[in-house]
């Protein structure tokens, strides 16, 4: 960034409504401006409430203004704003309103989402407004359009909100492609992306449409916050993930603050925590709970009664994270670890939106790890360290959806269209090869064995041009548009208590719905177990339906709570190399609590440390088994992954693998023979067992098994348009939908292994579910640095990660032994 | 997260053998079933085609199910060496599928027909299976007193003291340590058998389905498939 920025003056009216109000247009807000006048696309970075928003619509409000009152209505869009999230774009159209009413400006902004109505949509693409607002999804419909070019022709500009969280994810390859055709339909076009603070800033300006890289500005953090770790006087426990022992204080601070917002990282934190603090209500404070799962009305309540300043707390997931503007936040709590520094500094940022007082947060580890893991994260805000991740490989699953769109709205040559969509950055690797076998997968599924010609879904004429062979398969495509593709949900009912006739659908049972619960967890539970819901304790009595019916239990029955996997993140790479740092650098301990502190000594003095680089092995009998303990500090999804491999490992090696536990930390697996003996006759080599080839064979033949791998399978077909997405009226077959998918997988794995469908979701086990990425650099970072440690008896550290035992199942991965177990129940009963 | 591994809570194998009527029998992991004296090996359900009937609503699944179907049946037929095969019904998707069937797929077929009896017994699917398909085309047959048809009791007034059929797709759902299990299996009564489907893009119908009660008055056994066969009892099993 230059030192002296150009200042462009603010025009009328614009200057003379900043002054009445006793505004100073700030210095970035001006550069935008600035860059808007010389043509010039723009990403602003900034941290939250440093006026972004203004910032990034400023230039529009300034050139809509200038060019006044029109009288021609078909004119096209001037200006494109897209969100993340439905509810943002509302937020800012409500915003923009103001000053647009107050400063009387010749501007007429709409917003376009799923919730908008029919007539109203066709209305916008006859009469469209000078600014809409929408998101990825309603862009890529705009772009499948007839009308589209005519339509975008006379776009301007387009402002891309949040586009730090939009990227990370396949929304933002949806989004990329849907920009780099905007780019042809409106060559001029310049646009401004708005990011809070990130890592590799010119990575994400490559997002923004035009041949030229956009120019950056950096607004630097105002006060730096004033964070710290909530003092308990219980010491954190060795392992868990409650906080149970940090309630107390969280509750004086909540006392002591205005408004307080209380994230957690999962939901099954947000419900025990808000019990908690309800159980110790003694000043009847005004707390709420807010995350996915409630439904949308009691969200809505929550968000209203913020804003207006009813509240005292809200304890929350990251449905909060993102940057709507409820209220008066003047504390943050933490609860849990912060998995990433970024996220941290995000939600951070919710506290106080002025930008040069400093915002006070404090963090709740919740076990001794996450202390070490607090304390790591502090360290890298206090350096501003960023660890925002590495920009994506444009998935083919996106693409191909992106393809039938495109030959919706109309004819498209290969050729123009593969330069096209290399404009887009996640997809300016793409191969000519990849590119037209995704033109095939879209035409006939693109199977090398033969195809479905006869029924091709997009077709080339004689003139090179693909055209949609039917108008049912544009139709299609509206239905199966996005990127997001929901987890099978159940509606949680609470019904009232009845005697007799059972009825037989779930409206005939009355009450109310609270929310919705993954089905998973709904079909792992028994008639009469409890569990905690929307701030309740129900008793689970079936699933009738799409509904879970319960009861409410009577006051202070104890829940049986759900291990409720639901928004839980991995620990990121860049904090996992801090706390590994930390543990092999004993001189700096002293600034953890005496009780940590002590633990790692211990952990010195009765095994040893793991290094910074290497990887430390424990192994000890205990009660009859044999334990391997190893610590990679790679992330729980990644440790999955690596227990599921060195059990098959084990199991070769004929010692007898029984299971395995593992945490963000660590990984713990149980053998019944004994693993010293089979090391000190060379049946087993500890650095063989972790060996970079366990991501050869081993993967291969896990991965076919793998329901993790299958469920990527099923997202990526949906996305492509291989199968269809479902909806509310057709949900009830869903469950049958999961099985033919699974179906669908194991014929084409056998058959086609390189299909492009199966390569998508390998390429999506390679970062999400399995982690696969993440796992093989550490491999190659251990090679050659493990060391093998054998005990008599567990370790200190390895406590914390054997307390896991019990506590939480993989979902769908041990359906043999779940098998075996139900036989063997009966067998027993038989035997008596 | 716990993973337990497979054999820590397993019984002992029991290779599927059974007791039908007077007859043993063995229930192969894969979904057929071994009548040993008989030496006659039952397929139900196998659907061949299926992926391809759904190219004409613009659904391209993977043209491979013929062949992974056949694929497993020839590993089946392996194992087992039976003199018989009997098909219980619905063996082609539709009346079209035969015709669908590629040249590898014919070859595979006639391989697995060498050497051997082959019987395709009708189903609502497939009520006159394709020209020269090879083998006998009949609506049932009897074998010492078990009586094989598609439609589980289609025929009342038999005078078999046991009944195999297909048609219902069985499935089982299993609940146990907090996961549940949704897997093809056999549904097992004193007096009838049926066959989960054989075909590799099969659906399947849940044995706690109204469609089973009455067909099974005094209850039923799941035997459910995996990497052996789990025999499950009606209280462990669960409706979908």
């Amino acid at each position: 960034m230059p030192d002296a920025p150009p200042i462009f003056p603010l025009p009328e009216p614009f200057a003379g409504w900043f002054a009445a109000r006793g505004w100073t247009p700030r210095v970035h807000q001006l550069e935008l401006l600035a860059k808007a006048e010389a043509g010039r696309s723009a990403l602003l970075v900034a941290p939250t409430g440093a006026g972004k928003t203004l910032a990034g619509f400023l230039p529009s409000l300034v050139e809509l203004t200038a060019r006044g009152r029109h009288p021609d209505l078909s004119r096209g869009i001037h200006t494109l704003y897209i969100s993340p999230l439905k509810a943002l774009a509302v937020d800012i159209a409500r915003n923009l309103e103001t000053p647009a009413r107050e400063m009387e400006l010749p501007v007429r902004v709409e917003t376009r989402t799923g919730d908008t109505p029919a007539h109203k949509r066709a209305r916008q693409i006859e009469r469209p407004p000078d600014i809409l607002l929408t998101t990825p999804e309603q862009l890529a419909l705009l772009l499948a359009h007839r009308e589209a070019e005519a339509f975008f022709g006379g776009l301007k500009r387009v402002v891309l909100d949040e586009l730090h969280a939009l990227v990370t994810s396949k929304r933002g390859d949806l989004l990329s492609l849907g920009l780099a055709r905007l780019g042809r339909l409106a060559p001029g076009l310049a646009a401004v992306g708005l990011s809070a603070t990130v890592r590799q800033p010119e990575v994400l300006a490559r997002y923004l449409p035009g041949r030229e890289p956009a120019d950056i500005v950096v607004v630097k953090g105002g006060a730096p916050p004033d964070i710290g770790i909530l003092e308990t006087k219980v010491a954190p426990p060795l392992a868990g993930h409650t906080a149970a022992h940090a309630m107390r204080e969280i509750y004086a601070a909540i006392r002591d603050h205005k408004l307080s917002l209380v994230f957690v990282n999962t939901r099954m934190q947000a419900e025990f925590l808000f019990q908690e603090l309800w159980h110790m209500n003694d000043d009847n404070l005004a707390i709420a709970l807010h995350h996915g799962s409630l439904d949308v009305g009691q969200r809505r309540r929550v968000e209203e009664a913020m804003a207006a300043g009813q509240l005292k707390a809200v304890v929350c997931t990251s449905t909060l994270d993102l940057g709507i503007d409820w209220g008066d936040v003047d504390l943050v709590i933490n609860v849990g670890a912060p998995k990433g520094a970024s996220r941290l500094m995000q939600r951070i940022g919710r506290a106080n939106h002025r930008l040069d007082e400093p915002s006070q947060a404090v963090l709740v580890p919740s076990n001794r790890f996450e202390v070490l893991e607090c304390r790591a994260a502090l360290d890298a805000v206090a350096e501003a360290a960023q660890d925002t991740p590495d920009a994506r490989v444009g998935a083919l699953d996106v693409l191909a959806q992106h393809i039938l769109g495109m030959a919706c709205g109309a004819p498209f040559a290969s050729d123009a269209l593969y330069d096209e969509v290399r404009q887009a950055a996640p997809y300016a690797g793409l191969s000519r090869a990849d590119f037209d076998a995704t033109v095939d997968f879209v035409a006939t599924g693109g199977y090398a064995l033969r195809s479905y010609e006869r029924f091709a879904k997009i077709r080339q004429g004689r003139d090179g041009l693909w055209r949609v062979a039917n108008p049912r398969v544009a139709q299609q495509y509206r239905l199966n548009v996005g990127t997001i593709v929901e987890a099978a949900m159940l509606k949680v009912r609470v019904s009232k208590p009845r005697r007799g006739v059972q009825p037989t659908q779930a409206w005939m049972r009355g009450g109310r719905v609270l929310g919705e619960v993954e089905e998973y967890f709904a079909e792992g539970l028994s008639p009469g177990d409890t569990f905690v819901f929307a701030g309740e304790v129900l008793r689970f009595e079936a699933i009738v339906e799409n509904e879970v019916i319960t009861q409410r239990t009577a006051p202070g029955t104890d829940p049986k709570i759900p291990s409720y996997e639901g928004g839980k993140f991995p620990l990121s790479t860049f904090l996992a190399d801090r706390v590994r740092a930390m543990l092999a650098t004993p001189d700096d301990w002293h600034r953890l609590p005496a009780p940590v502190a002590n633990w790692l000594e211990g952990q010195r003095r009765l095994s040893r440390l793991p290094g910074r680089e290497g990887l430390l092995v424990e192994t000890f009998p205990r009660a009859g088994r044999h334990f391997l303990v190893c610590y990679p500090f790679e992330g729980r999804l990644a440790h999955q992954t690596l227990g599921m491999l060195l059990t098959r490992r084990l199991e070769r090696a004929r010692l007898n693998p029984l299971g395995f536990v593992a945490n963000d930390y660590g990984l713990a697996a149980w053998c019944l023979s004994d693993l010293d003996a089979a090391i000190a006759t060379d049946r087993l080599s500890i650095n063989g067992l972790f060996g970079q080839d366990m991501l050869g064979d081993d993967l291969e033949e896990w991965l076919a098994e793998s329901a993790l791998m299958k469920r990527s399978f099923r997202q990526c077909a949906i996305i492509a348009g291989l199968i269809e997405r479902r909806f509310p009226a057709q949900e009830k077959s869903q469950r049958q939908v999961t099985m033919s998918t699974d179906l669908v997988y194991d014929v084409l794995r056998r058959h086609e292994p390189q299909h492009l469908l199966l390569r998508a979701a390998r390429a999506d086990a390679a970062t999400g579910l399995l982690d696969l990425a993440r796992l093989a650099g550490m491999l190659g970072r251990i090679e050659g640095r493990i060391t093998h440690q054998p005990l008599e008896r567990l370790s200190p550290l390895s406590i914390a990660v054997m307390l896991e035992i019990g506590r939480e199942l993989v979902y769908g991965e041990a359906s043999e032994a779940i098998l075996a177990d139900a036989e063997a129940s009966l067998v027993e009963e038989a035997m008596g | 997260m716990v993973v337990a591994r497979d054999d820590e809570v397993a019984g002992q194998d029991t290779a599927g053998a059974l007791v039908l009527g007077l007859h043993a029998a063995k229930a192969d992991p894969s979904g057929a079933l071994f009548l040993c004296e008989a030496q006659m090996l039952v397929v139900a359900d196998l659907h061949l085609e299926k992926g391809s009937s759904y190219a004409r609503r613009r659904i391209f699944l993977p043209p491979y199910d013929t062949r992974a179907t056949l694929e497993r049946l020839a590993a089946v037929i392996d194992t087992h060496a039976p003199r018989i095969v009997v098909a219980l019904g619905d063996s082609f998707h539709d009346d079209g599928g035969g015709s669908r069937l590629d040249a590898g797929d014919w070859e595979r077929l006639a391989t697995l027909q060498r050497g051997r009896q082959w019987i395709w017994i009708t189903g609502n699917h497939d009520p006159s299976p394709p020209a020269g398909v090879g083998g006998d085309v009949v609506a049932e047959i009897a074998t010492g007193g078990i009586a094989l048809r598609h439609v589980p009791g289609s025929a009342p007034d038999c005078r078999a003291a046991f009944e195999l059929a297909g048609h219902l797709h069985p499935v089982a759902k299993v609940a146990a340590r907090g996961q549940v299990v949704r897997r093809r299996c056999f549904a097992f009564g004193p007096r009838r058998g049926i066959l989960p489907a054989f075909g590799a893009y099969a659906g399947g119908l849940n044995v706690r389905d109204r469609a089973f009660a009455p067909l099974f008055p005094d209850g039923l056994t799941a035997h459910v498939l995996g990497r052996r066969t789990f025999a499950i009892a009606a209280p462990r099993l669960l409706p979908d």
